[in-house]
């Protein structure tokens, strides 16, 4: 076998450009379909990290009827939906992976939060727990947090994060100012900012409105102060941190499956559900694959053209050594050996084809991602992948020429001038 | 008995034509002979040699070679046989060109399964028995036509086969480097090689214990009728 390989680069290299032209083919085939590759994982990833942000692991579980999360402005809570109790959130804090949960509240309005006449539009106003700000990854910017005595006293405190700030107060410091929240005058005890700031990437229009629409504006305020201005129950809402991005579907599944366990409506369409990003990034990337898919397949057509090239050089192989192939039967080779040689000679050209492939595409993949912007993550997987399957092309194609050496009729072969 | 032909014919087919080549041969030699088989050409010299070297099986007749009957191997065992019972020495010596003369040489052993350093240690052996020792690592362009011939002869060797089978050895040589192998024959004879070797040179084939003549694909053995 060893033997083989070493008989097999000797060929090639004692037929430098016949044998580089052979494997251009190839080169070309998985050249093409590496950069796409690479191109394609680039992009998923972009989506994944724009989605998940960098880093928070951070999963909200909803509560839903059928797709849309539940409208509470309509109908108030639903029958059968009780309360997030402490004894709930440290369920949830005992599933696997969770590091912290918190419970909130959320709405989107336009024009309920006013500092002086200056108004914030689509904004959201936020009832949390004690716990929101760590599990969030949050950090006081400026001012304090809530403490105990503020959710106990009712205390009509807020905290805004610094895109609200800058909304309502155009660059003043807001701590210790007044702010009105659907007319009840709340106080500002401090800023928040997110612990890892996180640019998502926007290269189209389509990736301003999926990612970048979010920056209206956070408003917080203790989550019992929450019907001083809304006046009844709001649906709460948990959001858990896992340990990395890897754990956060199925703990967001498992939250979401415990808190449906409490549930007793009559509409079984109204459930927890978690707000998957990485599921919605996975939707995206899957329609962005389909059409990149189309292209993997003509470069794969490319490497049954370079495995046609291959078939062929080798034919013009056997025929050119037809007195050794003669010499080495007469001498006492069994078909088989001669059978392996020559598969071999085919399986290291085209394995070495693949390999310059492989190269040749990631220096095209940084140059498609150096023009056009994608991100390039070159998939080892790929990598490997292509190698193998080009020398599965080589075997498959060197058969034929393989088996017509082997069955060389050795007096033949000898005379062979 | 090392080698036993009876009754063996031979037919070629030339499109619905029957041509017969070999009609009726038998021929033994026992081991340590040194034969000459001798013919002019088209005389039926080259089927018989392919028949004894079993890369070509007879019409009809048997073939016994080192107590196998070769008419019943398969395609798999006749290879086996080769390699194991004959050592081949071709008119223009079939070398690789790109491998050294040890490379050569070490050829048949690797399909016997040989461990690399045995090999290496045989087949310098081989060379050296041949006279090559210093030229192991040579490759036969930088080798003359004798030591290209020695070469082929190293590998024919190696195996310790049972009878050596030369085909027109000196066939592409000039006269001194033919002298040298004819020599290297009679010597590799006296060491007890069993030598069959095919040529219509009648000088060569005088070197020989013992001539048969091959004319129109019958033989003819015996010292009287000299024909050239």
């Amino acid at each position: 076998m060893f033997e083989n390989v070493r008989l097999s680069f000797q060929g090639i290299w004692s037929h430098k450009m016949r044998s580089f032209l052979t494997m251009l083919g190839i080169i070309i085939g998985i050249a093409a379909i590496i950069a796409i590759v690479s191109t394609i994982r680039g992009t998923n990833e972009q989506i994944k990290q724009n989605l998940v942000g960098a880093g928070e692991n951070t999963v909200e579980i909803a509560l839903y009827q059928g797709e849309w999360q539940y409208e509470m402005s309509y109908q108030g809570i639903p029958a059968g939906v009780p309360l997030i109790t402490e004894d709930v959130l440290d369920s949830i804090r005992e599933i696997d992976h969770v590091e912290n949960v918190a419970r909130y509240m959320i709405r989107q309005d336009y024009n309920v939060v006013y500092h002086l006449n200056t108004g914030l539009s689509g904004g959201y106003v936020t009832g949390v727990d004690a716990n929101y700000f760590d599990t969030c990854n949050y950090i006081m910017k400026e001012g304090r947090g809530f403490t105990e005595a503020d959710f106990k006293a009712f205390r009509k405190v807020a905290i805004l994060d610094e895109d609200s700030e800058e909304a309502l107060f155009q660059g003043e410091s807001a701590v210790g100012k007044t702010i009105e929240i659907k007319q009840e005058p709340y106080i500002v005890i401090g800023v928040v900012t997110k612990a890892k700031q996180f640019e998502p990437t926007i290269n189209s229009i389509e990736d301003y409105y999926m990612y970048a629409q979010t920056s209206a504006g956070s408003v917080y305020v203790p989550d019992s102060t929450w019907p001083i201005i809304y006046q009844y129950d709001e649906p709460q809402n948990v959001v858990i941190r896992v340990e990395n991005t890897d754990y956060m579907t199925a703990a967001g599944k498992a939250c979401a499956d415990l808190l449906n366990a409490n549930l007793s409506v009559s509409d079984d369409t109204i459930q927890y559900k978690a707000k998957d990003l990485l599921e919605q990034a996975q939707q995206i990337q899957e329609l962005s694959a389909s059409t990149n898919m189309m292209l993997i397949w003509i470069a794969g057509i490319s490497l049954i053209v370079g495995g046609i090239g291959v078939m062929n050089i080798m034919l013009v192989s056997v025929t050119e050594r037809t007195q050794e192939i003669g010499l080495k039967k007469a001498i006492g080779a069994r078909k088989t050996k001669i059978l392996a040689q020559f598969l071999t000679e085919a399986a290291v050209l085209t394995c070495l084809g693949g390999l310059l492939g492989v190269l040749a595409g990631v220096v095209l993949a940084y140059v498609i991602s150096y023009l056009s912007g994608t991100p390039v993550a070159i998939s080892v997987g790929a990598a490997v992948g292509a190698v193998i399957f080009s020398m599965v092309i080589g075997i498959v194609f060197g058969v034929f020429p393989s088996y017509k050496a082997a069955n060389l009729n050795p007096i033949d072969a000898l005379r062979h001038e | 008995m090392i080698l036993n032909l009876q009754n063996i014919f031979k037919d070629y087919y030339q499109e619905k034509l029957v041509v017969p080549v070999l009609k009726d041969v038998s021929l033994s030699v026992e081991e340590g002979e040194y034969v000459a088989i001798m013919g002019p050409s088209g005389s039926g010299k080259t089927t018989l040699m392919n028949i004894i070297g079993c890369l070509d099986l007879p019409t009809s007749g048997s073939y016994e070679l080192a107590g196998q009957d070769v008419l019943k191997l398969k395609d798999k065992e006749l290879s086996d046989l080769r390699l194991s019972s004959i050592g081949f020495v071709f008119q223009s010596f079939h070398l690789m060109p790109r491998e050294t003369a040890l490379e050569n040489v070490s050829l048949p052993l690797s399909y016997t399964g040989a461990k690399k350093a045995e090999r290496k240690v045989r087949a310098t052996k081989a060379l050296e028995r041949v006279g090559l020792g210093d030229r192991v690592n040579f490759r036969p362009t930088q080798l003359s036509g004798g030591q290209k011939q020695r070469v082929a002869i190293a590998r024919a060797m190696v195996n310790n086969p049972k009878i050596l089978l030369a085909d027109e050895p000196t066939g592409a040589l000039d006269q001194k480097s033919g002298e040298q192998i004819m020599e290297l024959f009679s010597k590799l004879n006296e060491e007890g090689v069993t030598i069959v070797m095919i040529t219509h040179d009648a000088k060569v084939a005088a070197r020989a214990k013992r001539v048969v003549r091959i004319i129109d694909g019958e033989i003819h053995e015996g010292e009287g009728d000299a024909i050239s």
